[in-house]
């Protein structure tokens, strides 16, 4: 498994494997759509406004496993010395920030018609700003370090300090009072989400999830080429 | 396997991550107050100093058949089911307000049994479901 994602196996990453992935992509996001804007019931107490949880609750998803991949690769890439693990981390951080903007934009509409406010700065919303400046931290460091070693090794902290965040921001919930409502879905107990919406719900989430990998393989495959040519330079 | 660089390398991160750690849970340990969003009407019992000139924020649910408006101003009791509070309000509520249901009220105290809010807050709970479900639920309850 881990094999497929070394650099010279990425190189070969051919269009139709991308473009098959677009495609199963368009179906699964527009067979969510239909379902979560015009199938899925309206909700007991908040009517349409619900309809914005189809897509903020996987974006906010998504922000935090990437995020959390990318501090997990960092430990690796500072222990082991593993050069790939950076260029994988390096990759995902956009697809992160951007879900992180959509999660946090969103949930501002959200707030707005259920709660009555558009932000209030309680532990989840706060935590998940938090997250949002640590992409930013992360992605800034690449950009602006030219140097790759000192590059990979700041980011790679920054990234393993900002994993310690996602615990926190998971959790927020349930350690302290939040206007943000506890998780409708968890591991332990059956899900508190009626399955007319679960069901959405869940496709939206295949449907962010197939994004995240075509942008993701992309990316990488654009990382390495970049990385490889870096490296010839420095020959001559 | 793993070389004597490695381990030590291993060795230092894990420290590092540990004192973070412990760091970061001091810090929100301490600012506890400051993390929480607001406070239910036993901890408000429960607390020795209250400063009852400072902004604060009490959080329930709006305790059924307390709801009485006269014009703008509107008058409700919120409750963690084991102490209440009275809160009055002067102002438009949100759509989502109602008997029975979570909400947040920011203003200040005037006693430990009466709150004076300039801000009301809807808060919803974790369940999603289509309106003739709940109907059913409530029917079956009854």
């Amino acid at each position: 498994m881990l094999k497929n994602f070394f650099p010279n196996k990425i190189l070969s990453l051919s269009n139709t494997i991308i473009n098959s992935l677009i495609l199963l992509l368009i179906i699964v996001v527009i067979i969510g759509l239909i379902y979560s804007l015009l199938i899925s019931p309206p909700d007991y107490i908040q009517g349409d406004s619900v309809r914005i949880m189809y897509v903020h609750v996987p974006s906010s998803f998504m922000a935090l496993g990437c995020f959390g991949f990318i501090g997990l690769a960092s430990i690796c890439n500072l222990i082991f010395k593993i050069k790939f693990m950076s260029l994988l981390a390096k990759s995902l951080a956009p697809i992160g920030f951007i879900f992180a903007l959509i999660s946090i934009v969103t949930g501002s509409f959200w707030g707005k018609p259920t709660w009555g406010v558009w932000w209030v700065w309680d532990a989840r919303l706060t935590s998940m700003t938090i997250l949002l400046f640590f992409y930013i931290a992360y992605i800034l460091t690449w950009k602006m370090l030219n140097n790759f070693d000192k590059a990979n090794n700041i980011s790679s902290i920054i990234g393993i300090v900002g994993l310690l965040n996602i615990p926190v921001i998971k959790y927020s919930v349930d350690w302290w009072n939040t206007l943000h409502q506890p998780s409708s879905i968890t591991l332990t107990s059956a899900p508190t989400i009626h399955y007319s919406m679960l069901v959405p719900l869940v496709v939206m989430f295949f449907g962010m999830l197939i994004y995240t990998l075509i942008i993701f393989l992309m990316r990488y495959k654009t990382e390495v080429i970049k990385f490889k040519i870096e490296k010839k330079k420095n020959y001559k | 396997m793993l070389t004597k660089k490695v381990k030590s390398r291993i060795f230092f991160l894990s420290a590092l991550v540990i004192l973070a750690a412990v760091v970061i849970f001091v810090i929100l340990r301490s600012l506890e107050e400051n993390v929480v969003y607001f406070f239910s009407p036993t901890e408000i019992y429960n607390k020795a100093n209250i400063s009852f000139d400072k902004k604060i924020r009490i959080g329930g649910l709006v305790k059924k058949n307390s709801v009485s408006k006269k014009d703008t101003s509107i008058n409700f009791i919120i409750t963690d089911l084991k102490k209440e509070i009275v809160v009055s309000y002067n102002g438009i509520v949100p759509n989502l307000f109602s008997e029975g249901k979570g909400v947040v009220a920011e203003g200040k105290l005037k006693d430990k049994k009466y709150f004076i809010a300039d801000k009301i807050l809807a808060k919803h709970d974790e369940n999603y479901m289509p309106p003739e479900v709940s109907e059913a639920l409530e029917k079956s309850n009854n």
